[in-house]
């Protein structure tokens, strides 16, 4: 909403506040005033002229040579406006003049002719194009004969004003409406409000005796009021209502048109003016469209309606679309002499409904859907009927036809003082609360420790006890309120195991080197279910954006690996990138999906980089699973933990495994398959997603300390000769199951594949300790649970000690 | 035998004199004081000395021995200096050659600011709650005081699966839920999350973003133990000195609605860009608890009553690290993310 101050203080004293500190006031108790727009600015040197002589450039077919009077003196300006003539009183931006966008007005010579300043559009003066009239749309602006040569043209246009920018929130519709800002501030400043005026004599005809009206949709249409008013004489508007209009960011048409504009800008109602010759029929019928009807707009567009569509018909056809737009069948035109105005009251739905379909917004739908005052139809339809009679010279016929149903009667809230302080933890006087609705000009009264406040109609927003605390917080002042903390039983605060586990999880892989990336939920269908952990339908998006961005994700991995391609692009040597977020997998029995928290991690490029001491390696399988073995070991989940050779889609064949705790699959690991990797560019890219949620809420061993032991603990070390093919991890598993209660370690620290075995064989040594808490061990003791292990690798996989 | 005596004591002290290293002195040393050293033989051969002239002798003897050894060891102390230096010496190392890299990383920025959030209200005794980022429209904005053909809750705004499944718009569905679970009893949470709108990325619009929020239900809150805590908030998060100012504004959740501004942290309030030269910079939106919401999660809303907050942790990374452009936050830019890893203050 833009608001003229100038027009805003024809309805309440503004103190002579500047602009700037008015605003300043109006935001900080309720409404955010989002910019303060000086109409002028700051231009000056620009005055009313007088086109004495208007003759061709001979030089330029385009540009006029004119005489101009401005007051001082008669003077040459060369002017290339097509619509530029003798006779015309015009707007001259005088040598020194600054106009809006920093054009700064020089004597000059055009062609070899001196020009000693610009005879100006309303465009070079800052107003929008879309708000000039058409007339002047494409050359200069035209003034009325009445205006005074010589004198600055600024205050003619209400250019002398500054507008405030009003950001309103939902709620806050009243504020839609000249009157109703006028209210905001007379509450705010404690001043009275003065009304517009409606006044004008009646015809002895009746509008009953022109037209008559029916309401088909009472529910849609509770009130419609329709006044009729003959012998107008269509023409420019005064300047005055023109430039109000265009400050509220409102086109000019003709005087018809604008007093419903600039009625509907004053108090909020929207109207609409019909040419009652081209209705024809002398006949109003309010009803919901049939399917597939079709009306042509005031925009020029045929629009095909639903049967939930609101349309003003004349018993036929349809001439407008109810509360957006008017019909261009019943526009109104220059010759138009008898107008019908419509103030009606439309319910907030089917506008809304209608403008949506349509994708129409006017300025009319917009209050409309929010909701109109009921008490301003009658008074707003009379205000443009006064208006019409002073400025169009209508003839008022009496009366108005009507139909009325609308409730009118205002919401009673009954709240007590305390109840207000008690919510605001204040001590604030019933005498400065029925102070603050006195100024609010809400109706009340207060008794029994009660207030019983009616809530103006056009204040739709109050409706419950804590509206009224909002409005006497608001103008009291939130500054008032004092700071206090909460009271009462206190809950202890703090982090869930779960969310404290998770924290440590982050903790430690930052620790190895990872930093915390956040990629998108949403990705393409076709990388939604890549990677994935387990096999489930995907989720969609009703209407995405785009195909990128269409369906949720199953796995973090792919952008991940797109974080990773873009580091690589931008010649990052190596890329270590971890997330925590979740997958989307399935429907649950209440429809949503199954959201699992998953961890992944990608790491690629450089491990160790220690240059000038010649220490470089890549990153590995080894490195990456390392980081897991870690992480478990924090976890305490390292004893369950396995991996097991696995082939995952687009991972390395060779180079993958599952991830598993007590044989339950929680996680993949693996290089990049040597494809993927080529087709972004990317050296070895090692990946790991695990199910966080499982691994997070797997039930943990109490934390137990065990004494250290005074004994001494002894290890023996194995080379074993194996087939090539045989798993370490197998091996390991042999010895700890056989190794019996005094194994406690077993740690493989040799691996060779090397010239010196037998083809087919490979060399995999252990070393074992054994230990027991109470007491020495005894060479014979070790010797015996040694040689079972030994016994047990010879017979279950065929190890043999290596010579 | 006595100017044999002196004579070996010359010569002992000499060879100590002439001794470089500590092997060569010990070789020293056994030559001449050892078991078969010639001093030693000295001591040996005095039985043949008449008796009278032993104890004589017999001093002597002892005396050259402690001179020698005393000459040996000062200097045996001196070459094992000497060791010592050599050995420092050869060790010397560039001490500003660069260190072995420690290579750790850090927390999205994101996660920083929302984990200074979450501690910060954990210590006022608040709980961290979490909820699904597909939810349901009955949480999402039912239960929110937002009832279907509310203007606020427009399809082109939001992600929706179905007709009643969404991506959250925002993570008050958390309170909701919190609220129906916790069933009339006290509430005193901080919700952070993802949250998604049908937006177009640019510099300051995402289609993914992440919010927190906060929530605190019990007897008589009051709007002013809204105004302490947020406070307290600005106060540990922005700098001790920050003000705080509630403008009234609307949530369809929450009556009355503010909005709050900080005095701006850079400028102190005078005036700069960061504050666009109004010396107040907006942080977040809250408000008390709408009747309707506790109601419709069971809370009688004669009885109890609360407030809530939220905010949005991009603008708050951005306005304290001057991120100009929020998609930086989901580019994963290792430059980027690197830069947040030292501690502040």
């Amino acid at each position: 909403m833009l608001v003229s101050t100038k027009w805003l203080a024809e309805y309440v004293n503004t103190q002579g506040l500047d602009p700037k500190e008015l605003g300043e006031k109006i935001t900080r108790s309720g409404i955010e005033v989002d910019a303060v727009i000086d109409r002028s600015h700051g231009m000056t040197n620009v005055v009313v002229g007088y086109v004495k002589e208007c003759v061709k450039h001979p030089e330029a077919d385009k540009l006029n040579i004119c005489q101009v009077d401005v007051g001082e003196e008669t003077t040459q300006i060369i002017c290339g406006a097509p619509n530029v003539a003798e006779g015309q009183k015009v707007i001259v931006a005088r040598p020194g003049a600054v106009l809006p966008g920093g054009m700064k007005i020089k004597k000059a010579k055009l062609r070899g002719e001196e020009s000693n300043g610009m005879i100006c559009s309303l465009q070079e003066l800052g107003i929008e194009g879309r708000l000039v009239p058409k007339a002047y749309a494409e050359g200069i602006y035209v003034l009325p004969e009445t205006a005074t040569v010589g004198e600055s043209a600024l205050p003619l246009l209400g250019l002398d004003d500054t507008v405030l920018e009003l950001g309103l929130t939902p709620n806050r519709s009243d504020a839609l409406s000249m009157l109703g800002v006028a209210y905001e501030v007379g509450a705010i400043l404690s001043e009275d409000m003065k009304y517009p005026e409606a006044g004008y004599t009646e015809s002895n005809e009746k509008a009953t005796d022109y037209l008559s009206l029916r309401v088909d949709a009472m529910s849609e249409n509770p009130m419609y009021v329709a006044k009729v008013v003959k012998n107008v004489q269509i023409s420019e508007s005064p300047l005055w209502l023109q430039h109000r209009l265009m400050a509220a960011g409102v086109r000019p048409h003709n005087n018809v048109v604008d007093i419903t504009n600039y009625v509907l800008m004053e108090y909020g109602q929207p109207l609409h003016a019909f040419d009652y010759d081209r209705l024809a029929t002398k006949e109003i019928v309010v009803r919901l469209a049939n399917e597939g009807e079709k009306i042509v707009t005031l925009d020029d567009q045929e629009r095909t309606l639903k049967s939930n569509h609101l349309v003003i018909t004349n018993g036929k056809e349809p001439v407008a679309l109810a509360g957006v737009m008017g019909g261009a069948n019943s526009e109104v035109h220059d010759g138009t002499t008898t107008v019908v105005i419509e103030s009606a009251y439309f319910a907030s739905g089917t506008v809304r409904q209608t403008s949506k379909d349509h994708s129409l917004r006017s300025d009319a739908s917009a209050r409309f859907e929010k909701g109109v005052d009921p008490n301003r139809v009658i008074a707003a339809a009379e205000r443009a009927a006064s208006l019409l009679a002073e400025l169009a010279g209508g003839e008022v016929l009496a009366g108005s036809v009507i139909v009325d149903e609308l409730d009118k009667e205002p919401v009673e809230v009954v709240v007590s003082p305390d109840f207000i302080n008690n919510r605001l933890g204040m001590k604030i006087s019933l005498e400065e609360m029925t102070s603050i609705l006195t100024r609010l000009k809400f109706d009340f009264e207060a008794a029994n420790g009660f207030l019983y406040i009616k809530a103006p109609t056009r204040r739709q927003d109050i409706k419950i006890e804590e509206d009224i605390v909002e409005e006497i917080a608001r103008m009291y002042g939130y500054d008032e309120i004092p700071m206090t903390l909460p009271v009462g039983e206190s809950i202890p605060g703090g982090l869930t195991s779960y969310q404290a586990k998770r924290r440590q999880v982050r903790a430690y892989l930052e620790g190895a080197g990872l930093y915390q990336a956040i990629t998108y939920s949403l990705t393409s269908k076709e990388m939604s279910q890549k990677f994935a952990l387990e096999t489930a339908p995907v989720t969609e998006l009703l209407m995405p954006m785009s195909e990128e961005r269409s369906t949720l994700r199953q796995s973090l991995i792919p952008h991940l690996l797109d974080a990773v391609t873009y580091n690589t692009a931008r010649q990052a040597e190596s890329v270590a990138l971890y997330e925590v977020g979740s997958v989307f997998l399935g429907e649950t029995e209440s429809g949503l999906p199954h959201e699992q928290e998953h961890l992944a991690a990608v790491i690629a490029g450089k491990w160790v980089d220690h240059s000038w001491q010649g220490e470089r390696k890549a990153v590995d399988f080894f490195v990456l699973k390392g980081v897991v073995e870690g992480l478990m070991e924090l976890l305490g989940l390292s004893k369950e933990l396995t991996f097991e050779r696995a082939i995952v889609d687009g991972l390395h064949p060779g180079r993958t495994a599952s991830i598993k705790l007590a044989g339950e699959e929680i996680g993949l690991i693996g290089q990049l398959h040597p494809s993927e990797q080529k087709t972004r560019d990317l050296k070895d890219t090692y990946v790991v997603e695990l199910n966080l949620a499982k691994v997070l809420n797997k039930e943990v061993e109490v934390l137990y300390h065990e004494p250290v032991s005074k004994f001494p603990s002894i290890s023996r070390d194995i080379a074993l000769v194996v087939d090539s093919e045989k798993e370490a991890g197998e091996l390991q598993a042999i010895i700890q199951l056989s190794g019996g209660r005094l194994l406690k370690g077993v740690h493989l620290f040799d691996l060779y594949e090397g010239e010196k075995m037998e083809p087919g064989k490979k060399s995999v040594a252990f070393s074992l300790t054994y230990f027991d808490p109470e007491r020495t061990l005894t060479d014979e003791e070790v010797v015996n649970a040694h040689n079972k292990v030994l016994k047990a690798l010879a017979e279950q996989a065929g190890a043999e000690l290596r010579g | 035998m006595e100017a044999q005596l002196q004579q070996l004591k010359e010569e002992a002290l000499q060879k100590i004199e002439a001794s470089q290293n500590v092997k060569e002195l010990n070789d020293v040393r056994v030559a001449y004081l050892g078991k078969k050293g010639p001093i030693t033989d000295l001591l040996k051969g005095m039985g043949k000395l008449p008796a009278e002239e032993r104890p004589k002798m017999g001093a002597l003897v002892n005396l050259v021995r402690e001179e020698v050894t005393e000459v040996l060891e000062a200097r045996m102390t001196l070459l094992q200096e000497q060791a010592i230096q050599e050995q420092l010496e050869k060790e010397s190392i560039d001490v500003t050659l660069p260190g072995r890299p420690v290579k750790t990383g850090n927390h999205h920025p994101l996660t920083r600011v929302v984990e200074e959030i979450e501690d910060l209200f954990i210590s006022m005794g608040y709980e961290i709650a979490e909820g699904p980022e597909v939810e349901k429209d009955y949480y999402n904005f039912e239960a929110l005081n937002l009832p279907k053909g509310h203007p606020a809750r427009d399809m082109q705004d939001s992600f929706y699966i179905s007709e009643d499944i969404l991506l959250r718009t925002h993570t008050s569905p958390v309170q909701a839920r919190t609220m129906e679970a916790k069933q009339g009893k006290p509430i005193k949470i901080i919700c952070p999350g993802k949250v998604y709108r049908r937006d177009n990325d640019d510099a300051t619009h995402s289609h993914q973003f992440t919010q927190i929020e906060g929530l605190v239900i019990g007897e008589n809150i009051r709007m002013s133990d809204l105004k302490g805590t947020l406070s307290v908030f600005a106060k540990k998060m922005f700098g001790e000195d920050r003000e705080i100012r509630l403008r009234p504004s609307f949530f369809p959740f929450t009556e009355p609605s503010v909005e709050m501004d900080i005095s701006c942290f850079k400028c102190g309030g005078s005036g700069c860009n960061v504050c666009k030269k109004t010396g107040w910079i907006e942080i977040l939106g809250a408000g008390m608890v709408h009747p309707n919401v506790l109601e419709m999660a069971g809370y009688d809303s004669k009885k109890l009553s609360g407030f809530a907050f939220g905010m949005g942790p991009e603008r708050i990374a951005m306005l304290k690290y001057g991120v100009e452009d929020i998609r930086h936050f989901y580019t994963n830019d290792v430059r980027f993310l690197s830069q947040f890893h030292r501690t502040e203050v």
